[in-house]
């Protein structure tokens, strides 16, 4: 994984709460077997008519939010499945970052893996973004801050863990093989057998 | 201590410090074609092997269709790529000598429906899977839960995770359910009540007297749909109910392994006076059979009750989706597809429940309807009890195993507009098709409305 300490750019608020991995990239593009190229199909039903022709009411389609790298998502961003192809699809979509006053689990997990922050904020502050699109900001992994030049600091917390993975680019599958004496030694100790 | 502390413990391989999450042994890694590729191909990359093919089981679920497969071509009814993702599963499991539960093994099916049913799902066993209801084995006290593609990947290659310990979560189901409300009925019920996110962080342990009085089937019903109130994973605590459901399954212990067993299981409940981080309680008594009205498994109202009212931007998006509209009863709807099966409700009690509503009845006209078992011994076992006949008798269309169209990715989907009563677990937008209007409800409740032509309380037809 590349080392993520600083992410800098403009939000697109998606305004619902409850935003579902389905809705990220719906099962139909699940049948790929590589992580490539899914940003294509990133929100697609919510993008895309059935003719294919663009949904110009759509967040991500107004003109000012081509190139954010910020996403502000309603309260319990992620939620439902576990695909993976979730993070993905937002990370070659473009984003960097993902904010909410509450993400689901797997969905936060799985994100921070692959190097997308996935931020939750306390609900005032998360208001406020929600109603002020478009808002500049710089994310400092290391501090734990939000910066919006001029107008607020928003503090907040991530698993120290995961943050040193992000800051140091590190990649949890090797740190788990350097534990593998301790995993024998787990599997020859343990007084009953899976 | 609780239930999940003692499964937590006697996995922790290394414990956790504020700098570094624990790493949790894990028992049984159920893998399937859709997220897996990409793990298998990190290992191929690294040069990595399986570290535990024996503690992995492989099955085909999601890309498969649910028409008959006796070649590639066979395969391609689901698509394409679905059709090449099968195939590259059945290589990626000869190439790294994991098990697969394939085509001609007489015993593929969901991966949450294979595990329990072959006895490899246990008390105490800590199970994963890339698909997160794999909260479902939690019904035996096992400590079950969904993880992603990468994570697939660490515990290929270590049999292992990095895991936070998450918190508790009791819920506590007082009284008896009532007749003709089922288990499907009450976990969509406890959605309801603790919200799409209630569980966030949590582990929740089902208990209580309702609990208790319900069989293995129910039980994995109302664990696999944990992840639908955001939990982590579901759990309840095994019992008599439990050891008899797993004595002789082919993958259970047996002989003097299973009295070392079973005593060892007995150990696994909730300690009097153990504290959990946050409970709540239901009573089951006063249940009706329930439905969805919006899209997600929390907007759920009792059968015959007005659809609430709602404000936000968020509700308001969801009943426009649906065309529903608040103050009416979901039974003012008509529906245009049924289908019966997914992980949640393709067992053979769910075939059986629908199945009972059908005989002697026909489907109304301008109704689909699909029973699609959870798995090809499922399938054997209705065929066996003769349900077949009855299902496809009062015009519905019996298939082969699968996910179907939970999540439509094998060529069965609702159409655009279409109102689909399923008996899955996400009303998602799009979920079983672009545009597809999908109300949650029981077999029972599935079958009524088929029949009906609206959705319908299934009451009125037992
Ligand atoms: S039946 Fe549906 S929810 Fe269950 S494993 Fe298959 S796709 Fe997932």
């Amino acid at each position: 994984m590349k080392s993520v300490k600083r992410v800098q750019g403009r939000t697109v608020v998606l305004p619902t709460r409850d935003i579902d991995t389905d809705q990220i990239i719906a099962a139909r593009f699940l049948t790929t077997t590589s992580k490539e190229g899914l940003g294509e199909y990133a929100f697609y039903d919510l993008r895309y008519n059935e003719d294919g022709s663009e949904k110009p009411e759509f967040a991500l389609n107004q003109a000012a939010a081509r190139d954010c790298t910020i996403l502000v998502g309603g309260n319990n961003f992620g939620c439902g499945s576990s695909r993976e192809h979730a993070p993905w699809a937002l990370l070659d979509y473009g984003f960097e970052a993902v904010i909410s006053s509450q993400i689901a689990d797997i969905f936060r997990n799985n994100a921070l893996k692959n190097g997308l922050l996935a931020i939750v904020i306390d609900s005032s502050n998360h208001e406020w973004l929600m109603a002020n699109p478009g808002t500049e900001c710089v994310i400092d992994v290391e501090e734990g801050t939000i910066t919006i030049p001029g107008k607020r600091s928003i503090e907040f917390t991530m698993d120290g863990f995961a943050r040193h993975c992000l800051l140091e680019g590190i990649d949890q599958l090797g740190f788990l093989q350097q534990q593998s004496s301790a995993i024998e030694a787990f599997e020859e100790k343990r007084n009953w057998k899976p | 201590m609780t239930l999940f502390q003692k499964v937590w413990d006697d996995h922790v391989v290394v414990a956790e410090t504020p700098q570094i999450p624990a790493i949790l042994y894990i028992d049984l890694h159920i893998v399937h074609e859709v997220t897996t590729p990409q793990a298998f191909s990190v290992l191929r990359e690294l040069g990595l092997p399986v570290r535990r093919p024996d503690l992995t089981l492989a099955t085909l679920d999601h890309s498969t269709p649910t028409t008959p497969v006796s070649s590639f071509e066979d395969l391609l009814v689901a698509g394409e790529s679905a059709a090449n993702q099968v195939r590259q599963m059945e290589q990626n499991c000869v190439e790294f000598g994991v098990e697969l539960l394939g085509y001609g093994s007489g015993q593929r099916g969901i991966v949450h429906v294979i595990g329990p049913e072959l006895g490899a799902t246990q008390p105490g066993k800590t199970i994963v899977c890339g698909d997160s209801h794999s909260s479902t084995h939690g019904a035996f006290g096992a400590l079950a839960f969904g993880i992603g593609t990468t994570e697939v990947g660490h515990v290929l290659a270590t049999q292992s995770l990095l895991q936070r310990k998450p918190k508790t979560f009791e819920v506590n189901i007082a009284g008896k359910l009532p007749a003709g409300v089922t288990a499907k009925d009450l976990v969509l019920a406890v959605i309801g009540k603790i919200g799409v996110n209630g569980g966030t962080g949590h582990v929740i342990e089902y208990r209580g007297e309702a609990i208790r009085a319900m069989n293995m089937e129910s039980r994995m019903t109302i664990c696999n749909m944990s992840i639908e109130a955001g939990a982590r994973a579901g759990m309840i605590a095994p019992d008599e109910t439990t050891f008899e459901y797993l004595k002789g399954r082919p993958r259970a212990p047996k002989g003097a392994a299973w009295d070392a067993a079973v005593k060892r299981w007995s150990q696994l409940r909730t300690d009097d006076g153990a504290i959990f981080d946050k409970s709540v309680t239901l009573d089951a008594g006063e249940l009706q059979p329930m439905v969805t009205f919006g899209t997600n498994p929390g907007m759920v109202v009792a059968i015959n009750d007005p659809i609430p009212q709602g404000n936000d931007v968020s509700f308001r998006k969801a009943l426009d989706y649906m065309q529903v509209e608040s103050g009416k009863p979901m039974t003012c709807n008509a529906v245009d597809i049924v289908f019966v099966g997914s992980c949640t409700n393709g067992r053979i009690s769910d075939i059986e429940e629908a199945a009972r509503i059908l005989e002697g009845r026909k489907i109304a006209a301008g109704v689909r309807m699909l029973v699609v078992p959870g798995s090809e011994l499922v399938k054997k076992e209705a065929e066996k009890r003769g349900l077949d006949k009855i299902i496809t008798a009062a015009g519905a269309e019996w298939r082969e195993a699968g996910c179907s169209m939970c999540i439509a990715m094998n060529g069965d989907i609702v159409k655009p507009g279409q109102l689909s009563v399923s008996t899955s677990n996400r009303n998602f937008e799009g979920r079983q098709g672009i545009g597809a209007r999908t109300v949650l409800a029981s077999p029972a409740t599935a079958a009524a409305s088929a029949i009906a032509g609206f959705v319908a309380d299934p009451r009125k037809y037992s």
